[in-house]
């Protein structure tokens, strides 16, 4: 036995829907259906009431869903009242609004197809300008610390090299040894049908040291360094605490850009020598294992191969890659609004810049190179 | 008494929507500036544009001895208190004191130190110098800004919502606080408040935003305001009623046959 029952009464000049009993939340469902269904016959200058007199309880749910279901017969141009409301009812009512003027419905403009394309469109334009303006910001700020070393935030660089550098060290080394491996394998299926297996360390040297080691390294920052300072700063900035630094005198560019930027120009070539390493390593346990090389042999023949400018040319990309990953991270951290979810969508979008802005410089520097022959 | 803050056609808002618009008015040198009005009216927005951390949509903003340009290069001129505290997450309390100090001023750390605690002191937080703001409460988190803000001496403080969440004895003794700043050092302070009692007791002058109109719609003494405005936005606030309570328009009691 339900506590209430909803019937529609045609037997007056209009219909009334009579509402029995007591209305609780948990009825809301049953309810809103029986009062779309009531409501659908009815046309405009028509009549639909609400006869809540045997009504002795309601809750505020409900009773919104009712007072919605009035203002939807008012603004059809029918009419609606609630009648014969108890004390108690009356007083849901009217904190519901339900025994006011039915005010129309604010209209939202739905923007057409063009205008978004158009919108987003010129939002990448401004976001790729906003990039370039901080990286001269960046570059201004830090030509001022240069003039003038005691105003740097030196404290900050230390612990950033920990967190972004020595605490990278197992992934970086795991990541890259496997890259040297895989590479290693890849080509040793090649390179035996020439017996050409003493080649694999050529291979496998060239590539980490120019390419791979280098990339997969930055990578790999970008994934842990990259999203954590963007998220960071994000928070910070969200939560006015880069205003609160400004307000104290205390530029976010010099006090947390900076500082990040230099912990992590230091510190991805070192980790990127590491990344060579290993590889490098990766290919000679491939290369002894499987393809009958002595460990002398592989390594006289990754030295014969590997020039010195080879790993001076990795290094000096790393340093490259450092720049991008830190200053966009910082810049899409300090540029996040909208509480926690921005922060989220400034992480995720920081590491997509990030990855994108790798490939590029990478691209750039294959083609410089080869174009000046080295 | 001289002008210190003179702001003239102001106006503000975010992206499209205007909140207030052409708005002008005066802060003296030494007074206490109270900036009424509902709940996302634009005080905490006006209180940015103060401070300079947004571009006015059209107007100006004067603050005498500061170049607005200069924030977040130079020493600060003034001290700011946000609504939400602002502290800085990832120091100590004591901490967020003292960067300004080792930033702005050539003190050792004894000095610092023993100037840190003493601010602590006065808002009442003497046993909090070690805590990260996340181990703070809502209200110690609003006082330990407020300390943050004094730390440099500066002569004029803002103030946002400083005794909102605070309970009456600690509100009471915040704004003796304010009051005794203002008296013995001078300081300007321009303050957002909702708190009645406090504004009647410290404040100097205040304006009142309103969100409808756009406008200031009152300017004066608080008392002159509660006693004698004839604007009913304004009466309503200060004596605490709805601005025109809704009345229930009569309800057909009975069906027609
Ligand atoms: N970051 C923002 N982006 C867009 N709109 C904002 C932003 N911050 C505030 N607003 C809008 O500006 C209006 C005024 O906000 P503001 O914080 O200045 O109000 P307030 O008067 O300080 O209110 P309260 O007394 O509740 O603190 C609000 O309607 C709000 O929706
Ligand atoms: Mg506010």
């Amino acid at each position: 036995m339900p506590d209430v029952t909803y019937a529609l009464n045609r037997l007056h000049s209009a219909p009334v829907l009579e509402l029995k009993g007591k209305l609780t939340f948990d009825q809301a469902p049953g309810l809103w259906t029986a009062v779309s269904a009531s409501l659908a016959g009815v046309t405009r200058a028509e009549r639909l009431d609400f006869d809540v007199s045997q009504l002795e309880e309601v809750d505020g749910g409900s009773m919104a869903l009712l007072v919605a279901s009035r203002a939807d017969l008012h603004r059809r141009g029918a009419s609606s009242e609630f009648i014969g409301a108890n004390a108690q009812v009356q007083k849901v009512i009217h904190l519901y609004r339900g025994d006011v003027k039915v005010g129309a419905l604010r209209k939202r403009r739905a923007r057409g197809v063009l205008d978004q394309i158009g919108n987003a469109t010129m939002a990448i334009l401004q976001e790729g300008q906003q990039v370039f303006g901080f990286f001269g910001q960046a570059l201004f700020a830090a030509l001022k610390l240069v003039v003038n070393p005691r105003s740097a935030n030196w404290g900050e660089v230390a612990p950033t090299m920990e967190k972004t550098g020595a605490d990278a060290v197992p992934i970086v080394l795991l990541i890259n040894f496997l890259v040297g491996l895989v590479m290693a394998f890849q080509g040793a299926v090649q390179l035996k049908q020439f017996g050409a297996n003493i080649y694999v360390a050529d291979l496998v040297g060239l590539s980490i040291t120019r390419e791979l080691g280098p990339l997969m390294t930055a990578i790999i920052v970008c994934g842990r360094s990259g999203a954590a300072f963007a998220a960071e700063i994000g928070s910070m900035k969200v939560s006015e605490e880069i205003d609160a630094l400004r307000t104290m005198g205390i530029g976010p560019m010099r006090f947390l850009v900076l500082p990040r930027t230099l912990a992590l120009v230091l510190v991805l070539p070192m980790l990127t020598l590491l990344g060579d390493a290993v590889g490098i390593l990766g290919g000679l346990v491939v290369g002894v294992l499987t393809l009958d090389l002595t460990i002398t042999g592989y390594l006289q023949e990754s030295f014969k191969a590997i020039e010195l400018w080879d790993i001076f040319s990795g290094v000096i990309k790393s340093v490259l890659f450092a720049l991008v990953i830190a200053l966009i991270a910082c810049q899409q951290g300090l540029s996040t609004t909208g509480g926690a979810e921005g922060v989220g969508r400034r992480t995720t979008s920081s590491v997509v810049s990030i990855l994108f802005g790798l490939i590029l410089v990478d691209a750039c520097f294959t083609v410089f190179f080869h174009w000046v022959g080295a | 008494m001289s002008r210190l803050i003179k702001v003239s056609g102001l106006t503000l808002g975010w992206d499209e929507t205007v909140l207030l618009q052409d708005a002008s008015f005066e802060v003296e040198r030494g007074s206490v500036f109270v900036i009424l009005g509902g709940s996302g009216c634009g005080k905490s927005t006006l209180l940015r544009y103060l401070i300079g951390l947004d571009q006015p949509m059209s107007g100006t903003i004067a603050i005498e001895g500061v170049s607005g340009e200069q924030l977040g290069f130079s020493r600060p001129e003034f001290g700011v208190m946000f609504q939400s505290g602002a502290l800085l997450g990832s120091m100590t309390v004591g901490a967020n004191l003292a960067l300004q100090l080792t930033e702005w001023t050539q003190l050792p750390a004894e000095a610092v130190n023993v100037i840190v605690r003493a601010k602590l002191r006065l808002v009442g937080l003497q046993d909090a110098e070690d805590k990260l703001p996340s181990e703070l409460s809502g209200g110690m988190k609003k006082r330990a800004a407020i300390a943050r803000a004094m730390v440099l001496e500066p002569s004029l403080l803002f103030l946002d919502e400083p005794s909102a969440g605070l309970d009456p004895v600690s509100s009471f003794e915040l704004d003796a606080l304010i009051r005794s700043l203002n008296q013995a050092l001078g300081l300007t302070v321009v303050m957002v408040s909702h708190e009645l009692e406090s504004i009647f007791s410290i404040a100097d002058s205040c304006i009142m935003l309103d969100k409808a109109s756009k406008s200031i719609i009152a300017r004066g003494a608080p008392r002159t305001l509660r006693d004698s405005s004839a604007d009913p936005r304004v009466s309503a606030f200060f004596n605490r009623r709805a601005v025109a309570p809704p009345v229930a328009p009569p309800l057909p009691l009975e069906v027609k046959p």
